[in-house]
């Protein structure tokens, strides 16, 4: 216990990166998959083949090989005229990423809503911006909310991967000290701190869809 | 009053209608007539602005109209047959809304002016309900009021009986009617017979193009 103790304000002093880059890649990537939802519905046929090859390519390989291109990749095919900072390298890696899970969560939420409510709302003379905004969204939300939930816990436990990059969270922190004192505990420590965070990600999205029940 | 000349509209070389007149004068009821599939729905949704004609002329109260485009301008308010009411907005969130965000109205003044409407129609009680807690005669007064929130010139009705029980249907006779006393113009999209004999004017007979009183 008292080794717990000693070491536990020390992997906690990585929780600003952990808790930093969850909540960065979730400000950046929501409105961005969105853009990329509605851009995917164009109407410009290159748009859509663009954003396609995008979310192909994105889900189509690994984060962590993403994170590794963009950090040590880069620099080495730029010769050394790209080099980003590590936290800057994984929120641009982790936006980008979850922006494409985010846009194809969002194009189904989209395309489920019927075309009335869009006839409904242009008889009444509220503009294309204005019905995604206060009609069709919120409908949206509703819908993706489950999907999008599953997408935020898989966001807390893959900011984990910053370590390929050294990024120093709570992982790292964690494999510091269990490699100098030959000991588990430090993981099994890292293990509790992330399922009390996913554990508080997921009352609140049973929060928000319990408030969401309001109406059907 | 709304003018309609040598509408013509087709769907992939297929001819739905060709060169329509009709006339709505100001405060009748018009019921249009005729079997499912006709395109009873399509001529409402042009005039209504929600698809283009291929050709033809529309002037509703002396303001020409572009038919040949989309045209969404509120000039026609619509009863939808599945009244395609927005489920995240309460009764008086659904007819408040169009006029604070299209027309910049204060939200006391909506609210009160809604009031009013479902008061007229019946369902004041109803304001703080959400459409899914409605009955079908309930949200089609709802989808009425949301309408006559925005002051439209025709009031634009598609198979209103089409989703209602007998009961409702009966209410929904004595609406239009009710709303004919004060002297506001309808049309009515229906393969109803005695509905459309209730409730209109003149009938206009889609297949036939004659009008009858």
């Amino acid at each position: 216990m008292h080794y717990i103790f000693s070491i536990l304000p020390d992997i906690l002093s990585g929780l600003n990166i952990t808790v930093g880059l969850f909540f960065l890649t979730l400000i950046g990537a929501t409105p961005l998959g969105i853009l990329m939802a509605l851009g995917m519905r164009s109407q410009f046929f290159v748009l859509r083949w663009l954003l396609n090859a995008y979310v192909w390519v994105i889900r189509g390989t690994p984060l962590m090989l993403q994170l590794m291109f963009v950090y040590f990749g880069l620099p080495i095919a730029s010769n050394n005229e790209i080099v980003f900072p590590k936290m800057t390298a994984a929120v641009v890696v982790f936006i980008l990423n979850y922006s494409g899970y985010f846009a194809e969560i969002f194009r189904g939420g989209i395309q489920a809503i019927p075309q009335a409510q869009y006839d409904a709302a242009g008889v009444l003379g509220i503009n294309r911006r204005q019905t995604f905004q206060k009609i069709i969204l919120p409908q949206v939300f509703k819908i993706v909310l489950p999907s999008f939930g599953n997408e935020i816990i898989n966001l807390i436990k893959d900011t984990s991967l910053g370590y390929v990059i050294s990024l120093v969270d709570i992982l790292y922190i964690a494999q510091g000290h269990a490699v100098a004192d030959v000991t588990l505990l430090p993981y099994v420590i890292v293990a509790a701190i992330y399922l009390i965070f996913t554990a508080l990600a997921t009352l609140i999205m049973k929060r928000i869809e319990f408030n969401y029940r309001e109406w059907k | 009053m709304l003018k309609i000349e040598n509408l013509t509209k087709s769907y992939e070389n297929k001819v739905v209608f060709k060169e329509l007149n009709l006339e709505i004068n100001d405060g009748e009821v018009l019921s249009i007539v005729g079997p499912s599939g006709i395109g009873k729905t399509t001529l409402l949704k042009i005039i209504a602005g929600l698809c283009g004609a291929d050709s033809g002329k529309m002037v509703i109260d002396g303001q020409k109209i572009n038919v040949t485009e989309k045209n969404q301008n509120a000039l026609i308010g619509v009863i939808f047959q599945d009244f395609n009411l927005f489920p995240q907005y309460t009764v008086l969130g659904n007819i408040t809304l169009a006029p604070r965000i299209v027309k910049n109205i204060e939200t006391d003044q909506a609210n009160s002016k809604a009031k009013k409407i479902l008061d007229e129609l019946g369902i004041e009680d109803k304001a703080d309900l959400y459409p899914y807690q409605l009955s079908g005669g309930q949200k089609q007064r709802v989808a009425i009021a949301r309408a006559l929130a925005m002051e439209p010139k025709i009031l634009a009705y598609d198979e209103p009986t089409s989703a209602l029980d007998e009961f409702s249907t009966g209410q929904v006779v004595e609406v239009i009617k009710e709303l004919k006393k004060r002297e506001v113009t309808q049309m009515v999209i229906t393969h109803d017979m005695p509905f459309a004999k209730k409730i209109s004017d003149r009938i206009f007979d889609f297949k036939k193009e004659i009008v009858t009183k």
